[in-house]
């Protein structure tokens, strides 16, 4: 089998898994092109359904192209889609004018998927955080359990080989299963030619800018390319010597933001 | 995109293992740094760091990301990292050496194809070296590079190479270990990574990576027997689909099926795919997929889809090899969560057969009662349900299997037999109270302490007088004696050689059983050939039973003068024929555990010496003495 062939197998496998070992199970969707590539898995692995409710963390600084693609995608896939804003939190005033992008991206995506968390009650939440996008998640398991403040225990986390997974799940806690850790950057984009995935215009060349990993757009700022195609894109990143996650400043505003980050229960 | 071809085929995983600052991450750093695949931040922000800290560059932390990682110089969790390399993609996997971090060593190792093994040059074979290497070959990995690292500290020199090449491929050998390369290298200096150094010129094998890209990558074992386990039903729309991944063989639509371990039967339908035009005719091992029965019947996840001409294993009693890694050990007779493929039972251990110590890679003795932390084991157990699995060596993923306590993986093993279900009462560890439970209950552990020697050595009065001073000091003793088996249990047996090694299998057996029972058996037997002894110890051990022999030794002209049972005496005038020591002969043993001189010693300093030895094997309660101390006999002679 091919690489890619294994990739999308294995993640078929850990949906798979999900959907038997979790009563309440979700998914989180960004829009991103890693969101859709796990759209388009969940598709594959329920064989065209896409049985758990869709969720987005809105933070209220999307960019207007990705709200188009949300509502246009919703149509698309017929997915059940639930819109998160921690509303108290703006209603205090919490914003990239004023706060830095640390206590903004906690505030506005952390928390926020803690109080959906707190209403809806899903025991398992499923995400599309790849290890190669930074060290810390490079350490993840494909089922990682959180306790109820959502926090990341990733000095004890449970074993885990062989595909046999268990749910190990806290005391009011959830599990996140993530299915595209194997994957790289690369494997992305060739799985989205392959597979004619769509994504939404962002990622793609204008005036000699793109955008590689999207964020909140107060604080995310595109590369310089002239890749407008996904072929040109796949060979862009082929040469590429910075990271991908360079244009997204909440990961470096300060040193080890992103392990802070994520022990308070950022993806 | 001639260039882009490593893209497309299978990633090549390579598991770094070896003992902490053996320079694992230090290694892999380096491998990044020279295949220029760590982006440009990244390599800035860990000069800056080093710099701001005032510290030596180090690669590691190229890869060590976690602040506690940084500070401590130590890796916390599994990494896992791609590079290119020839016309190869790699996936490194880093399994940290900390003892207590074995658990991501196992999270790590299973997906890889190859494990570099990282001994520090200057240090040797680490313990846990050892115990990784231990671990790689129960995990079935089939190709190992051993990377001599820090070879600068050795001087580049050739003798110090053939020595470590030595030590190591004697290693490998006893695990049944494969040992494709044995390489001298820096990392720190960068030798015979990617290229060769000028110093190691009589080094004529390849560099590191040169020799990793000739290595294979193992294939999908599409040449297997079919095994489906079916991980779901799915009943989204009209259809009924069994949803799962093939994970050995091909199936093809049309295909007769069968089930196990229910040994329905069925027949291909369809496979469905999403797009639907994307599904396809037959699919191969590595492939999710999902199928259409012909007939419908009623199947649930857990049963495995195989061929009938080549089925599945069905069994409930299984022989296998473990590691255990939970922070309770072990215990026979516990109940476990059991998982294979996608089949989930309840297990219990039978028996425990081997506890392999993994610094000596010796095996344990006596056999412990219970697996811990850390240790690998060879064990019986038993399921709640049949289950449907194949040997490892024939079929790795159905032949793989977890066991779990508290919804938390606590251990891992491999199945390397099935067999026959026996009737329970023929099952050694019938018992539902733990051999720990009842230590726990008595306050110390049981063992067979077995004396042998001339009759008028003084086997009788020592044990006598033991079996009262343990009892007193709280551990419950008892003596099985010679005459008194004579008398008893061995009433029926005469004194020829045949006679004599039953009567010593009884005692053996007897004294096994009162200590299965929680108790301290002395046996005070002449019991004169060595290879009856061995039996009875044997008799003990495979049990599980801590068994000593202790000699009691006097010249044979001592024994005839104390002569306490007239024995010697009656022999002089032929009442006993062959008699031990007269006309049949004593075997001294060849290696006993405590020997005591008593012609030549005080029966007190003989007690004392048998309680220096005997307390410390069994006592696990220090406060029963105290507690019991109103038992003390006031009268008695000590």
């Amino acid at each position: 089998m091919q690489n890619l062939d294994n990739l999308e197998s294995q993640s078929i496998f850990i949906f798979r898994e999900a959907r038997y070992a979790f009563k309440n199970l979700a998914m989180l969707w960004s829009m991103g092109k890693d969101s859709n590539v796990l759209l388009w898995l969940a598709k594959k692995a329920f064989c065209g359904h896409i049985p758990f409710p869709i969720i987005h963390i809105d933070t209220t600084y999307e960019f207007p192209q990705m709200l188009e693609f949300r509502s246009w995608a919703k149509e698309y896939y017929g997915f059940e889609l639930i819109v998160k804003i921690n509303q108290e939190a703006i209603e205090r005033g919490i914003s990239y004018k004023t706060h830095d992008p640390v206590t903004v991206t906690h505030e506005l995506k952390t928390v926020a998927l803690k109080q959906a968390l707190e209403e809806y009650k899903w025991d398992g939440l499923i995400t599309g955080i790849r290890r190669d996008e930074d060290g810390v998640r490079a350490k993840e398991r494909y089922f990682s359990p959180r306790n109820q403040s959502m926090e990341w225990e990733y000095k004890n986390q449970p074993p885990e080989f062989w595909n046999l997974f268990l749910a190990t799940l806290p005391n009011n806690g959830h599990v996140r299963i993530q299915p595209l850790l194997d994957w790289t950057e690369l494997d992305i984009w060739l799985y989205i030619k392959r597979e004619n995935i769509p994504i939404p215009s962002l990622y793609f060349s204008k005036d000699g800018k793109r955008y590689r990993s999207l964020g909140c757009w107060p604080i995310t700022h595109p590369v310089a390319s002239h890749a407008s195609t996904i072929d040109e894109i796949i060979e862009e990143l082929y040469h590429t010597k910075t990271s991908e996650r360079a244009g997204r400043a909440q990961d470096h505003a300060e040193p080890n933001a992103m392990q802070k980050l994520r022990a308070k229960g950022f993806l | 995109m001639n260039n882009l071809l490593p893209l497309g085929t299978k990633t090549f995983n390579i598991v770094f293992a070896g003992h902490v600052d053996h320079g694992k991450s230090t290694l892999i750093g380096r491998i990044l740094w020279d295949t220029d695949s760590v982006p440009k931040e990244k390599k800035e922000a860990a000069i800056a760091y080093c710099q701001k800290n005032r510290i030596e560059f180090e690669y590691a932390f190229l890869l060590d990301s976690l602040l506690e990682e940084r500070t401590q110089n130590i890796t916390i969790d599994v990494t896992e990292v791609t590079f290119f390399y020839g016309e190869r993609r790699f996936r490194i996997i880093d399994a940290p050496g900390h003892l207590e971090f074995l658990k991501n060593m196992i999270s790590g190792a299973t997906k890889a194809d190859c494990a570099v093994l990282v001994i520090d040059s200057s240090v040797g074979i680490g313990e846990q070296t050892k115990r990784h290497a231990m671990l790689l070959a129960l995990l079935g990995i089939k190709q190992i590079v051993v990377a001599l690292n820090k070879f600068d500290l050795v001087h580049y020199s050739l003798q110090a190479y053939k020595i470590l090449h030595n030590e190591c491929i004697q290693l490998l050998e006893k695990l049944e270990l494969p040992c494709n390369f044995v390489i001298p290298l820096s990392a720190k200096s960068g030798e015979n990574i990617i290229k060769r150094s000028p110093h190691l010129s009589w080094y004529e094998g390849k560099p590191l990576l040169e020799a990793l890209v000739g290595l294979e990558i193992s294939a999908s074992p599409e040449n297997s027997p079919l095994r489906f386990p079916i991980q779901d039903v799915f009943r989204f729309d009209e259809r009924r689909l069994l949803a799962g991944r093939i994970e050995s063989g091909k199936l093809q639509c049309g295909d007769l099926i069968a089930f196990y371990p229910s040994a329905k039967k069925s027949k291909v339908k369809a496979i469905h795919h999403w797009p639907a035009e994307s599904s396809p005719q037959v699919v191969f091992a590595g492939k999710s997929t999902a199928i259409q029965l012909e007939e419908e019947i009623f199947v649930e996840r857990g049963e495995i889809i195989a061929h009938e001409n080549s089925p599945p294993i069905v069994a409930t009693d299984f022989f296998a090899r473990i590691f255990w890694l939970g922070d309770h050990p072990l215990a026979i007779g516990a109940p476990y969560t059991f998982r294979l493929a996608t089949q989930q039972s309840i297990a219990r251990v039978l028996q425990i057969q081997r506890v392999i110590d993994a610094t000596t890679l010796e095996d344990l003795q006596p056999v412990p009662m219970e697996v811990k932390k850390n240790e690998t084991a060879e064990v019986i157990f038993r399921t709640s349900a049949p289950i449907a699995c194949d040997l490892f060596e024939n079929v790795q993923t159905t032949g793989r299997f977890v066991f779990a306590d508290q919804n938390r993986i606590a251990g891992g093993g491999i199945i390397l037999k099935a067999l026959p279900s026996k009737p329970v009462h023929e099952i050694k560890g019938r018992s539902r109270i733990s051999a720990a439970q009842r230590a726990k209950f008595l306050g110390h552990r049981s063992g067979v302490f077995w004396m042998t020697g001339l009759s008028g050595s003084g086997k009788t009065t020592l044990s006598n007088r033991l079996e009262q001073i343990l009892f007193h000091r709280g551990i419950l003793a008892y003596v099985i004696d010679g005459d008194e088996l004579r008398g008893g249990l061995s009433k029926d047996l005469g004194f020829d050689a045949q006679d004599r090694k039953e009567n010593i299998r009884r005692a053996a057996e007897t004294a096994k059983t009162l200590a299965k029972s929680g108790l301290v058996v002395i046996v005070a037997l002449i019991s004169p050939f060595e290879e009856d002894r061995k039996n009875a110890r044997s008799i003990c051990e495979k049990d599980g039973i801590l068994f000593k022999e202790i000699y009691v030794d006097a010249p044979i002209e001592i024994c005839k003068s104390r002569d306490p049972k007239f024995l010697y005496l009656k022999a002089s005038k032929g009442e006993i024929p062959k008699m031990t020591g007269l006309d049949s002969p004593y075997e001294p043993p060849s290696n006993c555990d405590l020997h005591l001189l008593t012609a030549q010693e005080s029966i007190e300093t003989c007690l004392e010496k048998l309680l220096d030895f005997i307390v410390p094997l069994v006592r696990i309660s220090p406060d029963k003495e105290r507690e019991l101390g109103l038992l003390e006999d006031p009268a008695a002679e000590i």
